[in-house]
């Protein structure tokens, strides 16, 4: 299959996919050495801890290298043109969300990652969508937090409430 | 007892107002994110499990069922307004209900498939009280090794028999097994691949990575895609209501979507998008109107929404009776099981026959529920597509993070969802499938235990993993299953398959 240029004699290497390949190979050798360190219990099964890690470490070995043939010979579908900035907003409040949760609270990181959210889709004036989405998570706080007794991560606009 | 009892018994336990009211909340919410595009059954149960943690276990779980037909029977909807399947399960009922609607028929459209929804539902439903027994029987003769044969089926049918590509069908299975191997070695206490990392000795969870390949994936993929401008959601115009002709032209198509779906998702074939093409095909050969196929034929909404709902409660014959989830759906359900202690199986309807039943029994209920939300509430579910894309993704990963905080409120487990977030979203680009990361995550474990149970009677000889016939016959099928497929792609046939590809529901 040709991704997007057409190609008129043998299909382009996947450099991409080659990617794939090398991190397949590396998750594989990672489990090697990690069942390596494995100690071995003599039972009379023969079969102990090690033993699947490293069957499944071999499996990945063996698609690593179908993978790179696969990329090899272009084999790999069309990929859509993708759009790195909206990705970048959601993932920037995803980290957002992660390094705030603990000291501002649940409400202020999550408003953050609501915000960012929008952003992503189109909603930029962040001056509406973080006040709107800080609101909303402390509505979701008090009732799960109060009513379900899930443990949220509680911040200052939390304590203020709580009193 | 006989199945009849049991199931009388199982409405008395359904009945209770408490578990009325969870099938209420299972059905409405299954019913919205069926609608909703971008979420689905798998996800939602996936984001309830740490919510309902500290519930009654039977309520919960008759939740989860009720999240599941819900899923299906929302997914007509938004296919036949949106052209956009709300479910890949839906995928077929765009084709000829789209058309419907954009000629003004939508209202029937809506209408036949709620209706072959309900009848499916019914129908697959006490065909699950039936057989289910029948097949607890038969797994009490199962040792480790039947069930070892029964997963690696399981396991070949989930990741490579359908889709259009073996190799990332396997490659995604075996993600999910590397994942799976992380934490406390069960048999033996050793630790693997935890690299002494506290965080990691009780394992990726379930919740942790079903949240993180559906929601965050989803939402960064449908985020990269750029705007593509406004969906054209079409109006429900005239009659909801169908007419004699178009009842005359639907029964048929719903019982013969019920006699194809259901088998399809009680086998261990996974997803109930093959059941729905099947059914498309079939009809479209019957029908006395082939002219109209393409423009929007009745036959073609009725059949293949009565296989999809026919192979949901299909799903739940493997799951209840041997453990065995065949969609993402079903194995995150498993987990929801497992969260309580519970292990679904043959022992299962022995020692808690009121739980079991009672979720049977309640499915029926859920049922009846369904056809009222679904046809006279049509309305209110169509507003739901008016939700603009920023708010709709916005609230999708404030609640798709507040499940994980709320298990778990540690930064690691947040570094872990954005983490396989990202995989997931890399996965959709380069046409990974997703669900057989997810069942290999649950499954591997399993299968495991059973192996090395199996490895362990026998003293370390492989053979007798052969030496059963039930397990010879398992085994022959699955590698049939891996083999014939490849082949056929191979020999530039695979367009059929990847038409059937088992995606997330």
């Amino acid at each position: 299959m040709s991704r997007g240029v057409p190609s008129s004699t043998r299909p382009k290497a996947d450099k991409a996919a080659f990617g794939i390949a090398i991190f397949l190979a590396a998750l594989a050798a990672l489990i090697f050495w990690d069942a390596s360190r494995l100690t071995a219990v003599a039972n009379y099964s023969r079969i102990g801890p090690a033993t699947i890690p490293i069957v499944i470490a071999t499996c990945l070995l063996g698609l690593a290298v179908w993978t790179a043939i696969a990329a090899r010979a272009g084999d790999f579908p069309a990929r859509e043109r993708q759009q790195i900035a909206p990705a970048a907003w959601v993932v920037g409040g995803l980290v957002l969300q992660m390094l705030c949760l603990k000291t501002l609270g649940f409400s202020i990181a999550t408003g953050l990652l609501f915000a960012m959210t929008a952003a992503a889709f189109g909603k930029r004036k962040l001056y509406i969508t973080i006040p709107l989405g800080i609101v909303l998570c402390l509505a979701i706080w008090l009732l799960f937090a109060g009513l379900l007794q899930l443990s949220l991560p509680a911040g200052p606009l939390e304590h203020l409430l709580r009193r | 007892m006989s199945t009849f009892e049991f199931l009388l018994q199982g409405l008395l336990v359904a009945m209770q107002p408490m578990n009325l009211v969870y099938a209420l909340i299972g059905v409405t919410l299954g019913t919205a994110v069926g609608v909703l595009p971008g979420i689905g059954p798998a996800l939602t149960v996936a984001l309830l499990l740490p919510v309902t943690y500290r519930l009654d276990p039977g309520g919960s779980l008759i939740m989860f069922a009720g999240i599941y037909y819900g899923g299906m029977y929302g997914g007509s909807t938004t296919s036949i307004l949106l052209n956009t399947p709300g479910e890949s399960s839906s995928i077929v009922t765009a084709l000829e209900g789209n058309k419907m609607a954009r000629a003004g028929r939508g209202g029937p459209a809506l209408a036949t498939a709620a209706i072959g929804s309900f009848v499916a539902g019914l129908i697959a439903t006490i065909g699950l009280a039936f057989i289910a027994p029948a097949i607890v029987k038969l797994a009490l003769v199962f040792g480790p090794r039947e069930y070892f044969a029964l997963m690696v089926l399981a396991f070949v049918t989930v990741s490579s028999a359908f889709g259009d590509s073996t190799l990332r069908g396997l490659t995604s299975l075996f993600l999910g097994f590397a994942l799976a191997i992380i934490g406390i070695d069960q048999l033996t206490g050793q630790t693997r691949m935890s690299f002494g990392v506290p965080d990691l000795l009780d394992g990726v969870e379930v919740t942790t990575l079903a949240v993180a390949m559906f929601a965050i994936g989803e939402t960064l993929y449908i985020a990269a895609q750029g705007d593509q401008g406004p969906e054209k959601v079409e109006a429900v115009r005239g009659s909801v209501w169908m007419t004699a002709q178009d009842w005359a032209r639907s029964w048929k198509p719903w019982l013969r979507g019920t006699v194809i779906g259901f088998p399809i998702g009680a086998m261990p074939a996974g997803g109930a998008e093959i059941g729905t093409f099947l059914s498309y095909a079939t009809e479209k050969r019957l029908t006395k109107h082939p002219e109209e196929f393409g423009h929007g034929a009745i036959e073609g909404v009725a059949g293949p929404e009565a296989a999809n709902n026919a192979s949901a409660a299909g799903t739940l014959v493997p799951l209840l009776t041997l453990g065995l989830p065949t969609t993402a759906t079903a194995a995150i359900m498993l987990a929801g099981f497992q969260q309580y202690g519970l292990q679904p199986g043959p022992l299962l309807f022995a020692t808690n026959p009121q739980l079991v039943w009672g979720l049977i029994a309640s499915l029926l209920i859920a049922n009846f529920m369904l056809l009222v939300l679904n046809l006279p509430l049509v309305g209110l579910w169509v507003k739901l597509l008016t939700i603009p894309r920023p708010w709709l993704y916005a609230g999708i990963l404030t609640f798709a993070t507040l499940g994980t905080i709320g298990a778990n409120p540690s930064v690691f487990e947040l570094g872990m969802l954005l983490a396989f977030g990202l995989m997931g979203y890399l996965m959709r680009v380069f046409g990974y499938p997703i669900a057989p990361v997810v069942v290999g995550l649950i499954l591997g474990p399993l299968a495991e235990q059973q192996l090395r149970r199996a490895l362990a009677i026998s003293q370390g000889d492989p053979s007798v993993l052969f030496t059963s016939p039930i397990a010879a016959v398992l085994l022959t099928i699955a590698a049939l299953a891996l083999i014939v497929p490849a082949v056929l792609r191979a020999r530039g046939k695979g367009q059929v398959l990847s038409q059937l590809a088992a995606s997330e529901d």
